[in-house]
């Protein structure tokens, strides 16, 4: 039984004085529980969208979007995301931060910060406890994006490339981390990047997405066992298959 | 090690010291002038005769000054509180909501430009010869800046701390005025309170000499009053007073401001 399922989704967006874009068009997909799924593509190619439409920051303009078998009508603490750009709260602390969802909940102050604590550990942050964002590198703020979305304990963690302002190395290091994180939590994750490198390294099944319209291109199992090796033969080759079909979706239009 | 310190020493010595003496030269300049030149305390009082005057004002038989400080500020206490408990829901409002942008905007810009000196008729008519009156021009002059700063800071907002507060379960109106837009836009309201207390001190000055409150006491008030007295010793003492407690309320309220925001803010206001 899938978790989210996706089906007949298209989504128009209709702009004043200019012809609508067709940003996605019927995308069909269903996500299993646990899953570690990649949305790739070009620029342009509506997996942002994509993932916003799961998030409910964005409604479709028709077919049928739904987690545990119930239509996503809004935003909710069931889908947790993690945004590209740096989205903490700059006037809390990251412990305030990471309880940010449960204060929304009601839960108790001293509660919430047991769990938060429990998150801040998970990410490897303890000794960043009453930090606040401005004094966090580039990384360890995304960690704590993780944490806070997480301490929602939601059915699903979405993630907008949300390693894209990193450095390489960092990136390298973030995404190991998630793997762990993932691994501990046992959450599905939906991961939209537009690297190729990142998606193999990360996924269970990549997605990949040719734009104008935003149409799935193919939906491949990457069958490679975990921990990966870059330079390894099969993951540079199913790295440049990927590309092969991301530049064959780009140029038929 | 010990030339660095030495030369640390006198950096220290220099920038007390330079300061200090320009002080000390401006006020020795100002007596000789009004001493040996002048020679007129009409024209300008000296140095020693605005000491005397403070003294006699402080502590004097018929010196109000203490009086007069706490009548002005007490002015400005009504005018200030008045601006922020308008300015602030006023500015939340059509930061925040489309249809009251649309509806007090206009409002705003048509009043705004009025000098809130202009005020003062109204205010005398509408409130009396009371404290109120005097309160009611520096509301005027300082409801503006702050109104308009916490719209700026609304309507500043990062979209992306609101999504992220919708997907955290933060997703009604109310909940995301004051558990996202309010403290993010905090750096933009309190620089607009800044802004207010500088131009509430100089619409007091204004109000009290043209008559707003109860023409017995008040800083600008007195200072009119040493005027038509021909007493420009004490107009002088009055002048920097003025000043001195608007600089006072001015590094108290960046010292309060400081302690909360800086935390996050990483950055000095």
């Amino acid at each position: 039984m899938s978790i989210v399922s996706v089906a007949h989704l298209n989504k128009v967006f209709e702009r004043e004085g200019q012809p609508p874009t067709v940003a996605l068009a019927d995308i069909n997909l269903e996500i299993d529980e646990k899953e570690f799924i990649c949305l790739v593509g070009p620029s342009g190619c509506g997996k942002t969208t994509l993932l916003r439409i799961l998030a409910g920051l964005e409604k479709p303009t028709s077919g049928d979007v739904r987690l545990d078998d119930m239509p996503i009508a809004g935003p909710d603490p069931q889908r947790g995301m993690v945004f590209q750009e740096y989205s903490l709260f700059p006037w809390k602390s990251v412990i305030e931060n990471i309880a940010f969802g449960l204060e929304m909940k009601g839960v108790s102050k001293q509660e919430r910060r047991q769990v938060a604590e429990e998150y801040l550990d998970i990410v490897n942050l303890e000794q960043f406890r009453d930090a606040y964002p401005h004094e966090l590198s580039g990384g360890m703020r995304q960690r704590v994006a993780i944490a806070r979305a997480l301490a929602n304990n939601p059915r699903v963690l979405l993630m907008d490339e949300p390693f894209g302002a990193l450095d390489a190395q960092t990136r390298n290091v973030m995404q190991k981390e998630l793997l762990e994180i993932w691994e501990e939590t046992k959450k599905t994750i939906v991961f939209v990047t537009h690297s190729v490198d990142e998606a193999v390294y990360l996924a269970d099944r990549i997605v990949v997405l040719s734009p104008r319209p935003g149409k799935i291109e193919e939906v491949i199992n990457v069958d490679l066992a975990r921990p990966r090796d870059r330079t390894e033969p099969m993951f540079a080759e199913l790295r440049k298959y990927i590309l092969r079909r991301m530049e064959e979706g780009a140029s038929v239009r | 090690m010990t030339a660095d310190m030495d030369n640390k020493k006198k950096n220290q010595l220099r920038r007390i010291l330079i300061p200090v003496a320009s002080v000390l030269a401006v006020i020795l300049l100002w007596q000789a002038i009004a001493v040996y030149i002048i020679d007129n305390p009409f024209t300008l009082p000296s140095f020693t005769q605005v000491l005397d005057a403070f003294y006699r004002n402080l502590f004097g038989p018929r010196g109000t000054l203490t009086k007069d400080v706490v009548i002005s500020l007490y002015h400005f206490a009504i005018g200030l509180s008045a601006a922020l408990c308008i300015g602030i829901p006023a500015g939340i409002a059509m930061g925040w909501f489309r249809t009251a942008d649309q509806a007090l905007n206009p409002l705003v810009e048509i009043l705004r430009p009025i000098p809130p000196l202009a005020w003062i008729p109204f205010a005398i008519i509408w409130f009396g010869l009371t404290h109120a009156s005097a309160g009611f021009i520096i509301f005027i002059g300082a409801v503006f800046p702050i109104l308009v700063n916490t719209y700026t800071g609304f309507r500043n907002v990062p979209n992306v701390f609101i999504e992220a507060g919708k997907v955290l379960g933060c997703t009604s109106s109310l909940g995301q005025i004051k558990n996202i837009a309010f403290p993010s836009a905090i750096p933009e309201i309190t620089a607009g309170i800044r802004i207010s207390m500088g131009v509430g001190w100089m619409c007091l000055v204004g109000a009290e000499i043209f008559g707003a409150g109860t023409g017995r006491f008040g800083l600008g008030k007195n200072l009119w009053t040493y005027y038509n007295l021909h007493q420009m010793d004490s107009v002088v003492v009055y002048m920097l007073v003025l000043g001195f407690i608007g600089i006072v309320l001015d590094i108290i309220f960046r010292h309060y401001v400081t302690k909360q925001t800086v935390r996050w803010q990483g950055q000095e206001m």
